[in-house]
């Protein structure tokens, strides 16, 4: 693949201590690229490390161990002011709970702009004010809304707040931390669309988080299924979708009720037995198709591609 | 089959300082013995606040039923005093709730939760509610039940917690048990769990399940029939093929609209505009038209009644009235009306 | 609804709606912010409202009472000692007390008797002794009972001087120093409630928001201080320092603000991980910054709170220290040690601690009233 790697993550690692002695391996070694333009999307299920993930590349976690690497340059060495000034303008990041993820003291009107004060984006008031009002209509509100608290808004309004603060400072990379997932459907969809439009628009590369899996495979371009802090499958949507090879993958997509209750009626669930693993052997994240990667042991391996070939 | 639970026109109010918000605003339905009702609908259209009123759970004295007949078995309950409600709560109805982790008391063993309403309702003895509790944790499928029925819940995972939630909700087998979103919280494969196991139980015991939840896949997992609630209101009732394969009412249009299909990544989602009304000051006329794009005039005017589409399926729409242009749903919304899962199986075969 | 009733709809209504504007985003309800929520509620509080009222009252009293008559508060006069309260035109309303006399009732085996005691009791100025005889007696043992009144300021010859709330033991008079004691209680409150302020806020805020081994140390300390108890520091105090305001203040300042801090932190710890924290970290915003914008107008409303119910407890601290005779120590007076000095001569004298006593109390329900208040009036939920 010529594409350029905007963002590549190399044997990520979390571990948050408990107590004394113990530790939570919440990330535990995960590595992916993200090319320019794509939407990378990462699923599994609550505890799987997955916002750990989002988080750590954005810094607001100190990383354990690995690497995180945004165009060619490290993340997470030692940087000074301005360079990390720099860096927070280039990646920014969505959040999950709407009724949490703005400051119920504040209008909207300096929730937005404050991406705008910190970087020192505008001259003046007016020019403040005008920038704010046009990411607004960017983001299908109106400027009236500017002076109003974000209490005033529906769930949906306010995530929408939410990205035309994030929008405000010209990010290139932004990471979507479940950003739908308080959300009513009807309202996902208004949500979903309006990210695809400004990927559109602005040449926007995502990395979007969620446990839905079928919102996921819309947005996305390439799926990373996470499991116990680690990624066991990675693939092109359709591919993983179409043709999963691990187990856990396998047993997440049958476990996804689809609105068709014909569907329904037949649909067998598959359940996850972690025990079918080999016990001894390396796990690692193999190609077993081209762009098609499971971690597996090398038994496993040898295993995965037979049937591959046989299909 | 025989009706259970008549709605007849329930309208639920909240007195607030900015005046009155109209919950519910004139809910009719009803459910057989046996079946599964599934009501869906956004946050904020009244399907939570219609389960509560039906369990007498609101919060009184601010809010309040203001009209219409809640019959169960022909008696009114909505006219019950709360002494009278105690008795029916949890032995004719019980409710299972969204977040595991706050239905359960976490300072009492769980098998004395279930024991709890054993004792009450049924006068057993300790023993014979223990060896009830037992059965009941077998029946929700949780391993090794003489270990658990002394243990509390934070030694249980979500899910397993969410079983034990819905047998303290089924240990007086109630004839009707209402699900409030009894799945949200979980994960998609401790979700599929819950499903089947609420299923497996309707088959064995016969009750009657009202489900509320959001998403439209469940709803095609359990649900017999489907009710669309939008603003307060029922806009649209039938049999879970009515809705998904024929629904009538744009609202619902919108609704299936918006899940993505999993062939459907070249088009833009069929989202529906807008927010929900404000309930302080419900619009004149349809509730919905601001956000309908198929919107006629007469829904600024008038309300829409009930139009009858079969013998189980009603709407209530103007686009049903024989005088109204005829109106295709878009082509997102047919193509899904198809059948949603043909799509994607395409390569897979599997899945 | 009918059936003929649907069919009369005019058929020109059943043409696809034509919007003139886009309403689907538009909010319909009235914009007001936080504060101004929170200022209905706490005006809609009737008690409440009351209760300021009353403080402000007070507060004004301390200020100006004690320049509304030509007493000073330690004008001593041992001639004048102990006159009960004489207010102009309420004097000649007798039930109220205020008509500067004293009375009282004796007993005898005879009404003779009982006058000889009544007037061996009041300086044995007859012509100033009116006597009412209520019982006539049959010789008996204390059978007989009149009741004397005093006329005390006639007999002192100071028919023209009112002391407004009597005068104590060593004749100074009470309303100037009732105002003056107000103000010493009020200033130690202030002065507590500023040290929670400061102190307890950036305690509790620092400890929270650098967390970590910052957060645990500062909160060793912290549980190392509220081990010690309030008497012992003060006891320790009076050894360094003359008892009086100073020590006083010093002594709330050392372990008065950890209940502050306390709440503080909790704040702070739930709030540095809401979102918007976050994402206004993740915009680059310097810790200064969120602390300024974000975690201050968050905390206020509790902070607030906090320091108004801080207030009644540092009032009775200072009359619990002063009423033991550690406190407050005289000329100066405060409304402990009032209240000490009342509760001396509550037999003979009780105005003398009535008018102190009824300031505290007033002071202290007042100030927990408007404490609920505000704690109701920051609530979200209770903005209706």
């Amino acid at each position: 693949m010529t594409r350029e790697k905007l963002l590549e993550v190399k044997n990520l690692q979390k571990h948050f201590a408990v107590g004394k002695k113990n530790t939570i391996k919440a990330v535990d070694g995960v590595s992916f690229d993200v090319y320019k333009g794509e939407t990378f999307g990462l699923v599994g299920e609550s505890g799987c490390g997955k916002s750990t993930t989002g988080r750590t590349i954005i810094r607001l976690y100190d990383a354990t161990g690995g690497e995180v690497k945004f165009n060619g340059e490290d993340v997470h060495g030692k940087k000074n002011k301005s360079q990390l000034l720099k860096f927070n303008r280039k990646m920014q990041m969505i959040f999950q709970d709407p009724s949490s993820s703005l400051n119920p003291r504040m209008t909207v009107l300096d929730i937005i702009a404050e991406g705008l004060d910190v970087h020192k984006l505008v001259k003046n008031d007016a020019e403040r004010k005008a920038k704010v009002e046009e990411l607004l209509e960017a983001v299908g509100l109106n400027k009236e809304h500017a002076t109003r608290f974000p209490h005033e808004f529906s769930g949906g309004q306010r995530q929408r707040i939410g990205i035309a603060r994030a929008l405000a400072v010209d990010p290139e990379f932004i990471i979507a931390d479940e950003p739908i997932s308080a959300l009513d459907v009807s309202i996902q969809a208004q949500v979903v669309n309006l990210l695809k439009k400004l990927q559109k628009e602005r040449g926007l590369t995502y990395l979007f988080i969620a446990h839905d899996l079928s919102m996921v495979k819309y947005i996305s371009d390439r799926i990373g299924v996470m499991y116990m802090g680690n990624l066991v499958e990675l693939a092109e949507s359709d591919e993983l979708y179409n043709n999963p090879i691990h187990p856990y993958t396998k047993s997440l997509l049958s476990a996804i009720p689809l609105p068709d209750p014909r569907y329904e009626r037949t649909r067998k669930r598959m359940p996850y037995d972690p025990t079918v693993h080999d016990a001894d052997g390396e796990f690692e994240l193999r190609e077993v198709t081209p762009g098609h990667f499971v971690r597996c042991t090398a038994k496993e391996f040898e295993r995965y591609q037979n049937e591959q070939k046989n299909k | 089959m025989s009706k259970l639970l008549e709605v007849k026109d329930l309208k639920v109010s909240f007195n607030t300082y900015n005046g009155e918000v109209h919950a519910v605003r004139g809910v009719t339905f009803d459910l057989n013995k046996g079946e599964t009702l599934a009501i869906v609908g956004e946050s904020g259209s009244g399907k939570s606040v219609t389960s509560n009123a039906i369990m007498r759970l609101l919060p009184e004295p601010h809010g309040y039923i203001k009209e219409g007949q809640i019959l169960l078995e022909g008696e009114d309950i909505a006219k019950k005093t709360s002494k009278e409600m105690q008795k029916i709560r949890g032995k004719d109805i019980s409710m299972v709730f969204q977040d595991p982790m706050s239905s359960l008391n976490p300072t009492m063993k769980i098998g004395n939760q279930i024991m709890e309403g054993l004792i009450k309702h049924q006068n057993m003895s300790k023993q014979e509610a223990r060896k009830t509790a037992l059965e009941l944790l077998t029946l929700v499928g949780i391993p090794r039940p003489d270990v658990r029925i002394d243990q509390y819940p934070h030694q249980f995972s979500g899910g397993m917690r969410q079983r034990v939630v819905v047998a303290i909700a089924l240990a007086c087998n109630p004839k009707i048990l209402i699900a409030d979103e009894p799945t949200t919280a979980l994960d998609v494969t401790i979700q599929a769990q819950i499903l089947e196991l609420m299923k497996s139980i309707q088959q064995k015991t016969d009750s009657a399940i009202i489900f509320i939840t959001h998403d439209l896949g469940v709803v095609a997992n359990v649900a017999d029939r489907v009710a669309v609630m939008y603003a307060g209101k029922i806009v649209e009732i039938g049999t879970v093929d009515d809705i998904f394969y024929n629904p009538k009412h744009p609202y619902t249009w919108g609704l299936i609209g918006s899940m993505p299909t999993l062939d459907s990544s070249d088009e833009e989602l069929f989202a529906i505009p807008g927010s929900p009304p404000n309930m302080l000051t419900p619009p004149v006329g349809d509730a919905f038209a601001p956000r309908n794009q198929f919107a006629l005039e007469i829904d600024t005017v008038m309300e829409p009644p009930m139009f009858k589409v079969s013998d189980t399926h009603y709407a209530a729409t103007w686009l049903l009235h024989p005088d109204a242009p005829k109106i295709e749903p878009p082509d997102a919304v047919k193509h899904r009306m198809q059948g949603f899962a043909q799509t994607g199986t395409k390569g897979g075969g599997k899945r | 609804m009918d059936k003929n009733n649907l069919n009369n709809i005019p058929k020109d209504l059943f043409v696809p709606l034509v919007r003139k504007e886009d309403t689907s985003e538009k909010i319909s309800a009235p914009s007001r912010t936080f504060f101004q929520d929170a200022k209905r509620t706490l005006l809609g509080n009737k008690p409440a409202v009351f209760s300021m009222i009353l403080i402000l009252f007070i507060i004004i009293m301390s200020i100006v009472g004690p320049w509304m008559n030509d007493f000073g508060s330690d004008e001593q006069d041992l001639k004048r000692a102990k006159m009960p309260p004489r207010v102009p035109v309420l004097e000649n309303v007798s039930w109220l007390g205020m008509d500067g006399t004293l009375s009282g009732k004796f007993q005898g085996k005879d009404v003779q008797q009982a006058t000889a005691k009544a007037n061996a009791r009041f300086d044995n100025k007859e012509e100033f002794i009116d006597i009412k005889v209520l019982n006539k007696g049959d010789g008996t043992r204390n059978s007989a009972e009149v009741e004397a009144t005093y006329r005390i300021y006639e007999a002192k010859d100071m028919k023209d001087t009112y002391f407004w709330f009597g005068s104590d033991a060593l004749g100074r008079d009470q309303w100037t120093r009732l105002w003056e004691g107000t103000r010493v209680s009020l200033i130690i409150a202030f002065v507590a409630a500023v040290l929670d302020l400061v102190i307890g806020v950036a305690y509790g805020g620092i400890s929270a928001f650098y967390g970590g081994r910052v957060d645990n140390v500062m909160q060793r300390i912290a549980e190392i201080l509220v081990g010690i108890p309030n008497l012992v520091i003060i006891l320790l105090m009076m050894l360094v320092l003359k008892p009086g305001i100073i020590s006083i203040v010093i002594a709330l300042s050392i372990t008065g603000w950890i209940g502050m801090s306390r709440i503080v932190r909790g704040e702070v710890l739930k709030l540095k991980n809401q979102e918007f924290v976050l994402a206004s970290r993740t915009l680059g915003t310097s810790n200064g910054t969120i602390i300024r914008k974000h975690l201050v107008p968050n905390i206020s409303g509790i902070i607030i709170i906090n320091t108004m119910f801080s207030v009644p407890g540092a009032i009775f601290f200072e009359a619990f220290l002063s009423f033991i005779g550690l406190g407050i120590v005289p000329p100066d007076a405060s409304l402990g040690s009032l209240i000490d000095l009342g509760f001396d001569n509550l037999r003979l004298y009780p105005y003398m601690l009535v008018f102190p006593a009824i300031v505290i109390s007033v002071l202290m329900i007042a100030f927990n009233i408007v404490g609920d208040g505000l704690r109701d009036a920051f609530d979200p939920k209770m903005h209706k």
